[in-house]
């Protein structure tokens, strides 16, 4: 079941590749298309039948190497549940919205075959994710995560007469590998510490880990905390966050789908998952856990500065992916990682759908990009800005708080705020600060994009805006699907990761107990929580909440369950007796950003023009994305190349042989000569010499042998 | 049946018939030539792979010797453990590719294909040999067919390519000649098993007021050092092997990047660690630290290559470099992974060599600025780069992931900034590889001299084929090399940490009394 299931992309894209010239170009498209749906529908049901005991199908042998032991497997558990749903939904959609959209491209010649390469792609894309998140050791895990960085280099660089494309595809591949490093370094010290890369051996060490120092550069570190950082830093690559997050606006030169699946709601929360699936390490690695949150709430405060400004439709909603990828970093941060995965999932559904929708407005506009070109498309495309609205209203979070009406970016969003929060301190402060503003700039940014697409006058183009067009229903089925997500996602499984603890347990497979009968029956937690000191800790939390409700906390071992809580973390409890005034503020955060919004662009559109020209340094920083860029290049790119160049000519042509040709300067001429006489003199030369020392060899053995 | 002597003299006895038997330099001729030396190399390999079946890899001893009387009282001796084993496959199995590729040839054919195979068996017989002087025979007179074909069907700077090649050569065979003399004097004995088991000397020695930790073994393990360091080749006696790929022939270039400089890690293992435990524990940091700067100099080098043969032979001596650290970290995973990189840095770069030959063929440049776009024209070959392309960035599931993971792992616990600078290469080698890529094959095609290029023929399809098959499987189900390896290199590194250990304890007695 599950076999099939993770290998039937990869038969799809083998034989989309290399047998469309047998079974026509449709049929390999329709080929790919009906083995992800297949592969769609078993994720559903091993979700939907999934009981919360983890189970591992070995395949065959990877890496064996003295105690170094790695297996192609296939293990299942919730967090691995909740991916495959993921992937294979927004994937099987993607498939199929691709028929309409790359029905007919400009960037290649008439006769030129691209359809069977991108459904390839996308198939070998999907198949390289589901192996990242059924790995059963960190080896698999990176293979698939470098699997999934090869589909997106070559999807990025799909179009490749686009000079940008090839750029963007090089930056997205290198970025990456930066993060790569850390990761890999990170599965070093993990094999190092524990003789093993296996999540059935490492994940309940968590709690060891941080007992361990590691000498690593010449330093004595607390090995949890080394280990939690070097991992995170792949996290941050492959999750664009800041600092290494400069690939993912240039990755919008992939063709739109490429963006939904891959630059939205797949590959991109990968480092999410990572940090999901350590969490057993984590826990006990606070110096970790606060870097993720620090780096998280930038990230999601930055790329929204960012987005307020950005003029094509795509960057817009990139920034926004970056910023809704910090929302998730900073509740794993803060050791809720059920509701880091609950904005995963709600996020999928919606920024695809946005993503879905962007590219049928672009397929419409005859690939315009620019935002200053659209307006007034409401009419023209009403299919497409209803999917769109949706996708607007999800991601800016419109519910009514305390009550369960709202779409499904509501729940999870207000879910991390709330959990910022309640993580408390001055970083838990900061984050949420952070995270409010950046909801303000989410909202803005978001009506933004939809006021200048669908509001207003059209601009542009003219003959552009005419031939405007409603999209096939295979790009606009697949919105359908994604609204309904949208909408529900957040409602029907809410309880699930954000609900009581006793039911995100559940869930989530983790054991827990009853907190009044802790002491009594909570033997096997007792035994988890020794030496930690935290029983304490509980009991004052619950005393403290007074709604009369049974309480539970979580209370299995590390490693037990998908996700794992240490003992002192009740974030989640405390998430939920936050002041009303916390559970209102992401709700007036995106007010306060819709009426500015309707303010710049229906009742003043003239106003943001003034405020660009009033505030140009300010608007110019934001516009070229803060500098990154440049500095980078400057920093990086630039020393590299001149210190490749350097070492070149100056280390290999002056210094090495230019120290050898002078030290051979009294040999040169003679073999000069020799060269000279005859065009291969000198290999006789040697061969003479060879044969010279093979006498002198033998002459001192026989002399040595007869003395 | 004397398995091992027909597998390795197989080639030169097609070559003794081809250059008595074969007439004439006429099309017929040639096409006859080639294939006989085609034949010749398939049933050198078909053989070799007996080999599967007759060595048992729970052995880490010599298996199939071959003993006899020889000239001069010396001793003709063969025999393969699992260190070297696969080596001997590797080469029979490049062989017939590499003919094959230079089917295209019509420059003194008869001679080309005389020179390639006479180097098969030379370098077969480096593999094989468990007589020092032997090993020492083949080592050096490999170098003959190989200046030969550089220096006769190379480019047209081919004079200075050779004559570099052979100062750094010849620099380092004399000093590695000098070692086995003093080698025989103090073992008596020129047999590689019995040098193996003999304990050579580590006390401390004064030389010219100089204190030499290791003494003698220190001494020894230098002048291998010079001999092996130069074939790697290692920073900074790397610079000939730019330039001797650069002008040597397609074939030439394919044989030199995957099979000659193995001899050099090759001969580390054979000679260096187990034979001089005490002095490669000295001197480890210096090589951990020669191949860290060979793999960030010469990956930052490759980044701003011109020629594309020149960058991919950088990069091949940074490849080189994990292999070295790999040896030196003298831990399973290391010498595990320095083995496999080997074995895969044969199937890659001989590839990679092959996709320049393809373009050069057609274009007669190697100059990067020549082209762009070609994946217009030329889908298969585009397809077949990126793959070599991704399994020399050391994708995984191609088999260059396997050696750079498992040497990186293997360091890393031998010394964490070692093996942190050394994963910087991670970065560096995704940099050069997909630059070049992008500057070759994407972009449009506008240059007007490419627009009537064709793409990969039926027989250049057929050459990639076995290669393709080889980094793809090696990648996803490497155990085909480490269950061959495993029990061999375990046994190396458990004596060799004995070895070190009862050093340590031998001098701390000294120090004592």
């Amino acid at each position: 079941m599950a076999t099939i299931l993770l290998f039937a992309p990869l038969v799809g894209a083998l034989i989309a590749g290399f047998g469309w010239r047998i079974i026509s170009e449709t049929g390999a498209q329709v080929v790919a298309t009906a083995l992800l749906f297949l592969s769609c529908l078993l994720s559903w049901w091993v979700f939907l039948s999934f009981d919360g005991e983890t189970y591992t199908t070995s395949l065959f042998t990877w890496i064996e190497s003295g105690t170094l032991f790695t297996d192609w497997a296939i293990r299942i558990d919730r967090l691995t549940a909740i991916m495959l749903i993921v992937i294979t939904t927004v994937s099987a959609l993607v498939h199929l919205y691709s028929f309409g959209y790359m029905a007919h491209d400009d960037n290649f010649k008439e006769g030129e075959s691209y359809r069977p390469r991108f459904f390839a792609y996308l198939s070998f894309f999907t198949f390289a994710m589901l192996m990242l998140v059924t790995a059963d050791n960190l080896l698999q895990l990176f293979f698939g995560w470098e699997g999934v960085g090869v589909a997106s280099y070559l999807l990025i660089g799909f179009y490749y007469r686009k000079p940008s494309a090839g750029a963007a595809a090089i930056k997205a591949f290198i970025v990456n590998r930066v993060g790569d490093f850390g990761f890999l370094l990170g599965i070093f010290a993990i094999f190092w510490m524990t003789d093993s890369i296996q999540f059935d051996v490492i994940l309940p060490m968590g709690a060891e880990f941080a007992e361990m120092t590691i000498n690593f550069l010449g330093m004595e570190l607390n090995a949890a905390n080394t280990i939690g950082i070097l991992l995170f830093i792949g996290a941050m690559g492959k999750s664009a966050q800041l600092f290494l997050h400069t690939w993912l606006p240039d990755a919008m030169e992939g063709p739109t789908p490429v963006s939904a699946l891959i630059h939205a709601a797949t590959m991109v929360t990968a480092g999410v998952f990572l940090v999901c699936r350590m969490s057993p390490l984590l826990e006990y690695a606070p110096a970790a856990t606060n870097f993720i949150i620090v780096i998280g709430a930038l990230t999601a405060f930055v790329a929204a500065t960012i987005g307020l400004v950005q003029n094509d439709i795509k960057r817009v909603i990139a920034y926004s992916t970056m910023s809704q990828l910090g929302y998730m970093f900073v509740a794993a941060g803060v050791g809720v990682y059920s509701v880091a995965m609950f904005h995963l999932l709600t996020h999928a559904f919606f920024k695809a759908m946005l993503f879905l929708g962007a590219g049928s407005v672009i397929h419409a506009m005859h690939h315009e990009q620019d935002m200053r070109n659209y307006g007034g498309l409401r009419t023209k495309i009403p299919y497409t800005f209803g999917a769109m609205l949706i996708g607007t209203l999800a991601i800016t979070g419109v519910g009514i708080p305390t009550t369960y009406f709202g779409f499904a970016g509501f729940f999870s969003k207000d879910a991390v705020v709330e959990s910022a929060f309640a993580f408390g301190g001055d970083l838990g402060q900061f984050a949420f600060w952070a995270l409010i503003v950046a909801a303000v700039f989410t909202s803005f940014y978001s009506w933004r994009l939809m006021f200048l697409t669908f509001f207003g006058a059209p601009r542009g183009n003219k003959h552009t805006h005419e031939h405007a067009h409603e999209s096939p229903w295979t790009m606009l089925a697949p919105l359908g699907v994604l609204a309904l997500g949208s909408v529900l996602a957040g409602a029907v499984w809410y309880n699930s990761f954000f609900g009581h603890t006793d039911s995100v347990a559940r869930f989530f497979g983790v054991p827990y107990a009853e907190e009044g009968a802790h002491g009594a029956e909570g033997e096997h937690a007792e035994a988890a929580d020794a030496g930690h000191g935290a029983e304490g800790a509980i009991e004052e939390i619950v005393t403290t909440e007074a709604e009369g409700e049974h309480h539970y906390v979580f209370t299995g071992a590390p490693g037990e369950g998908a996700i794992h809580a240490a003992p002192d973390n009740h974030v989640l409890n405390d998430a939920h007796a936050v002041p009303y005034w916390v559970k209102w503020s992401p709700f007036f955060a995106m007010v306060l950003g819709f009426a500015v919004a309707f303010w710049f662009y229906i009742v003043n559109p003239a106003l943001p023009k003034q405020l660009a020209a009033n505030q140009r340094p300010l608007y110019l920083f934001l516009l070229n994305k803060w500098y990154f860029d440049e500095i980078y290049d400057f920093a990086l790119v630039r020393p590299a190349r001149w210190l490749g160049r350097t070492l070149w000519k100056g280390g290999d042509g002056a210094v090495i042989d230019g120290g050898i040709n002078g030290l051979a300067l009294g040999i040169i001429p003679f073999f000069n000569r020799l060269a000279g006489r005859a065009q291969s003199g000198y290999i006789f030369t040697y061969a003479f010499a060879m044969v010279m020392g093979i006498v002198v060899l033998v002459t001192w053995v026989t002399l040595s042998v007869g003395g | 049946m004397p398995l091992l002597s027909i597998v390795t003299f197989l080639p030169i006895v097609a070559a003794v018939i081809l250059g008595v038997f074969l007439r004439g330099d006429d099309a017929a001729a040639q096409l006859n030539a080639k294939r006989l030396a085609l034949a010749a190399t398939t049933a050198t390999f078909l053989i070799s792979l007996a080999l599967l079946v007759e060595f048992d890899p729970a052995d880490t001893g010599f298996q199939l010797v071959e003993e006899r009387e020889w000239l001069f009282g010396f001793t003709y001796k063969l025999g393969v453990d699992g260190i070297s084993v696969l080596f001997v496959l590797l080469t029979t199995f490049l062989m017939p590719i590499t003919i094959a590729s230079c089917w295209g040839v019509t420059h003194r054919v008869k001679e080309y294909m005389i020179a390639l195979l006479v180097l098969e068996t030379l370098m077969l017989g480096v593999f094989v040999a468990l007589d020092m002087v032997l090993f020492y025979l083949f080592f050096e007179a490999g170098l003959i067919p190989m200046f030969l074909i550089i220096g006769i069907w190379g480019g047209k700077d081919r004079i200075y390519a050779a004559f570099k090649f052979f100062l750094y050569t010849f620099l380092g065979s004399v000093l590695m000649l000098v070692a086995m003399i003093a080698m025989f004097v103090e073992a008596g004995s020129t047999d590689i098993p019995t040098l193996l088991a003999h304990q050579f000397d580590a006390g401390p020695l004064s030389l010219m007021g100089w204190q030499i930790a290791g003494g003698m073994q220190t001494l020894l393990w230098l002048a291998f050092f010079a001999s092996f360091a130069v074939k790697m080749p290692m920073w900074p006696v790397h610079t000939w092997l730019p330039d001797a790929h650069v002008q040597a022939p397609t074939a030439g270039s394919v044989v030199l990047a995957a099979i000659l400089l193995k001899m050099g890690g090759y001969g580390f293992l054979r000679f260096s660690l187990p034979m001089f435990p005490v002095a490669s524990d000295i001197l480890a940091p210096l090589v951990l630290w020669l191949s860290v700067i060979a793999i960030i100099y010469t990956s930052l080098v490759a980044l701003v290559q011109e020629d594309m043969k020149k960058l991919i032979a950088y990069s091949s001596v940074a490849h080189m470099g994990f292999v070295t650290m790999g040896i030196f970290a003298a831990n399973q995973n290391g010498v595990d992974g320095a083995i496999f990189q080997m074995i895969s840095h044969g199937f890659i770069s001989g590839a990679l060599f092959l996709c320049v030959g393809v373009i050069y063929d057609r274009m007669h440049t190697r100059d990067i600025d020549a082209y762009g776009g070609l994946v217009v024209r030329m889908p298969a070959y585009a397809a077949i780069f990126m793959l070599f392309t991704m399994a020399n960035v050391g994708l995984p599931g191609t088999s260059g992931f396997v050696g750079e993971f498992l040497t990186l792992i293997g360091v890393f616990q031998v010394n964490t900034w070692v093996g942190s600078l050394a994963a910087t290469g991670v970065i560096l080698s995704a940099g050069y590889a997909l630059w070049l890529y992008r500057r070759v094959v994407f972009g449009d095609l506008i240059k007007e001299s490419l627009k009537s290029v064709t793409d990969m023929t039926g027989r250049e399809k057929a050459i990639f084929a076995p290669l393709v098959v080889m980094t793809i499987l090696l990648g996803v189900y490497p155990s085909l090399v480490t269950d061959m390896i495993g029990p061999s290199v375990e046994a190396l590194v458990s004596r060799y940490d004995i070895a070190v250990a009862a050093h340590g304890a031998d001098t701390m007695i000294a120090a004592n009394n």
